[in-house]
């Protein structure tokens, strides 16, 4: 196991204040990249191959060379909503480290010559909002924000904006949308906030544990940093591990380990005599994983060949206890919650999902809506201006697809104990669609 | 795990609406931005807000802040408090209810000063906060002085089952703490002290001086057949 670098001095006491963090080499890797050029922080950035670590996992480095170059007012946002459930790593980063953000967003915005920066925390995040407003204003009276920072030519203001509760505020233009104080609806793409983002200007945007990275791969080099971990998923990662597990909570882990070795091994696993029936690997927007996919190296490209996705890094585990019916009840019910109501297939897919998945809880349902729930997830996927819709599609299409028999025979158990008689729907014409329903006829 | 499904109002016709079916007043005009001279604003309010939007490159940025500010003071965003923050922002009050309705922790119906949000999401839920949850209404009853909701992940599944009391987060919880903080609260005392994450470790149990975490899991699992 590698040597941890966000979390290694993370319980310190103190250690959001600036003088402990300064004690503990914070701000050094600033004055250092202060001194290269710009360009020489940007090659260092590409060179570590950093991908976000909010979700998308787009290389970082790049995300800094598409803002155009000149001398237009240009910004950088942290996303600080963190508002994927299962997903609590930033928290912890925020609320024991807030410099080590603070230092990094200088860094980036020096590299891609910004000069006003903001937080977006969600709003939920009262306490954590109150701590770094304070590791702000102890870096404003330190000079490491301000004009011309540590005398060199580089000038950043820096606000927190605190969010009011809308898990589409994570989204980076319906946060930018928040952010200029309207309704949080995404907006569309092209033009990508890099040419076109808040206040119509060039704006960069990164998820906090992407910007409280920058510091060490400036410590480091971003050569030096690009050997840990796998070749295409550099670094470490903060995993937050949550649901049936003994131990949940967040892990720094290299990218590449098995993933066996961070639910059972660090997690602990589930409760004795309990088996892991299926994880999200990325957050509840990733499509579900069974137990026989434990063994897969935890990065983004392994988990994208299994059909899912990293995301955020937040698994969520689900045992043998607990029926898959409500675990998809209860997403769809969030999602439902959470769409904006901007685009139409997210709106209403979202709203019939529940409303057919209730139909599935109830006993009301036959097998073909299952057909009909995958029907929906497939006509939502891609067709919305952000991936909302999306989020709540891929998993409720892979566990319908994964656990059909597990549904079937939910449906004819409750049909049974409501009383609601033989199904009425047409088994040959099902069996010829989809071969015998299995469990159903059991 | 299927509790009933009291997230979003819905009124006759299924609209999520209130007043949806009231009658139009025809001849009033649309109300415009709020006359200085005839909005009376607190004066601490008002310097919340316009500090707030002298912080911003485009003064609308302030206004979710400056309904945070408005919330705190009138308990909810009241169609006086939006009033309020339309006068100094220069906005028209519908521009500002427009807002206040999109997020969550705005309220535009008057709620308890006492805030507890109880996160219901998948993993606290997978620990038994569906159960937490009714255990907090029942405990605070019909005291108009709390606001009691099943919220929405709230971003700490390492706790789980956990609440946001007045901001504060507290877990894991056990159902017997639902009395507890409600008597803590109607006391005016800090919320179970022990269980704030403020006061929590890592749970990597390689973080230099960090201990591992207690190892006594919570045993809220739900019965699957109760």
């Amino acid at each position: 196991m590698t040597e941890l670098l966000l979390f290694r001095d993370i319980d310190e006491p103190g250690l959001a204040t600036i003088d402990v963090y300064k004690r503990r080499g914070g701000y050094q890797s600033l004055e250092r990249a202060l001194r290269m050029p710009r360009e020489e922080v940007l090659q260092n950035l590409l060179d570590s191959g950093l991908r976000g670590r909010g979700g998308a996992g787009f290389a970082m480095g790049k995300k800094v060379s598409f803002l155009p170059k000149g001398t237009i007012d240009k910004y950088l946002v942290c996303n600080a909503d963190e508002s994927e459930p299962g997903t609590f790593k930033d928290r912890e980063l925020m609320q024991k480290s807030p410099h080590m953000l603070v230092e990094g967003m200088i860094i980036a915005a020096y590299a891609a010559d910004a000069n006003r920066s903001f937080i977006y925390i969600r709003g939920e995040y009262e306490q954590q909002a109150e701590i770094l407003e304070r590791a702000i204003a102890e870096a404003e009276a330190a000079g490491y924000l301000g004009e011309r920072i540590l005398g060199s030519d580089h000038s950043q203001s820096l606000v927190l904006h605190r969010g009011a509760g809308a898990y589409i505020c994570g989204e980076e233009t319906g946060l930018l949308d928040s952010l200029e104080g309207k309704r949080g609806n995404p907006r569309l793409k092209p033009p990508f906030p890099a040419n076109q983002g808040l206040y119509q200007g060039p704006t960069l945007i990164n998820n906090v544990e992407t910007l409280a990275t920058v510091p060490t791969i400036i410590k480091l080099g971003g050569a030096e940093y690009a050997k840990l971990g796998t070749e295409t998923s550099t670094g470490t990662k903060l995993v937050s591990v949550s649901g049936n597990v003994q131990r949940p909570g967040n892990y720094e882990i290299e990218l590449g380990i098995p993933s066996r070795e961070i639910i059972y091994g660090l997690a602990g696993g589930p409760e004795p005599g309990r088996e892991v029936k299926l994880w999200f690997p990325g957050g509840s927007s990733s499509p579900v994983l069974e137990a026989k996919d434990l063994d897969l190296p935890y990065d983004f490209d392994s988990m994208a060949k299994a059909g899912s996705m990293l995301g955020s890094g937040a698994i969520i585990v689900v045992d043998d206890s607990v029926r898959v019916v409500d675990v998809a009840l209860k997403l769809a019910k969030f999602y439902r919650h959470e769409s904006c109501g901007k685009c139409t297939p997210c709106r209403e897919g979202t709203n019939w999902t529940v409303k057919m998945l209730q139909r599935v809880e109830s006993g009301e349902a036959t097998p073909m809506d299952l057909d009909i729930i995958a029907s929906v997830q497939d006509q939502i996927m891609g067709n919305c201006l952000c991936v909302l819709g999306d989020a709540m599609a891929m998993p409720v299409a892979s566990m319908v697809k994964k656990f059909r028999g597990e549904f079937e025979a939910h449906i004819e158990e409750r049909r049974a104990a409501a009383g609601l008689g033989a199904p009425h729907f047409d088994a040959p014409l099902d069996a010829a669609l989809h071969g015998a329903p299995s469990g159903v006829h059991a | 795990m299927t509790p009933p499904d009291s997230s979003i109002a819905r009124y006759e016709h299924g609209s999520r609406i209130p007043g949806w079916d009231d009658a139009v007043d025809l001849a009033k005009d649309p109300a415009g931005i709020p006359d200085p001279a005839l909005t009376p604003v607190p004066a601490e309010l008002r310097a919340a807000i316009e500090a707030s939007m002298a912080k911003y490159p485009d003064f609308r940025s302030a206004a979710i802040p400056a309904l945070h500010a408005a919330q705190e003071l009138h308990g909810w965003c009241s169609p006086e408090a939006i009033e309020q923050v339309a006068c100094v922002m220069r906005l028209t009050p519908a521009y500002l209810t427009a807002v206040a309705t999109f997020y969550d922790m705005f309220s535009t119906v008057p709620v308890g000063r006492q805030t507890v949000y109880v996160c219901t999401n998948i993993s606290c839920s997978l620990r038994g906060a569906d159960a937490l949850y009714a255990a907090m209404q029942d405990a605070a009853g019909d005291d108009p002085d709390f606001n009691v909701r099943a919220f929405e992940c709230l971003g700490a599944c390492d706790i789980a089952p956990m609440a946001s009391v007045n901001g504060a987060y507290v877990g894991p919880l056990e159902l017997a703490d639902a009395e507890t903080i409600v008597a803590q609260l109607r006391a005016g005392e800090d919320v179970l002290p022990d269980k704030q994450l403020l006061r929590r470790k890592v749970a990597d149990p390689r973080a230099a001086s960090g201990p591992a975490p207690s190892t006594a899991a919570p045993t809220l699992f739900e019965d699957e057949d109760a």
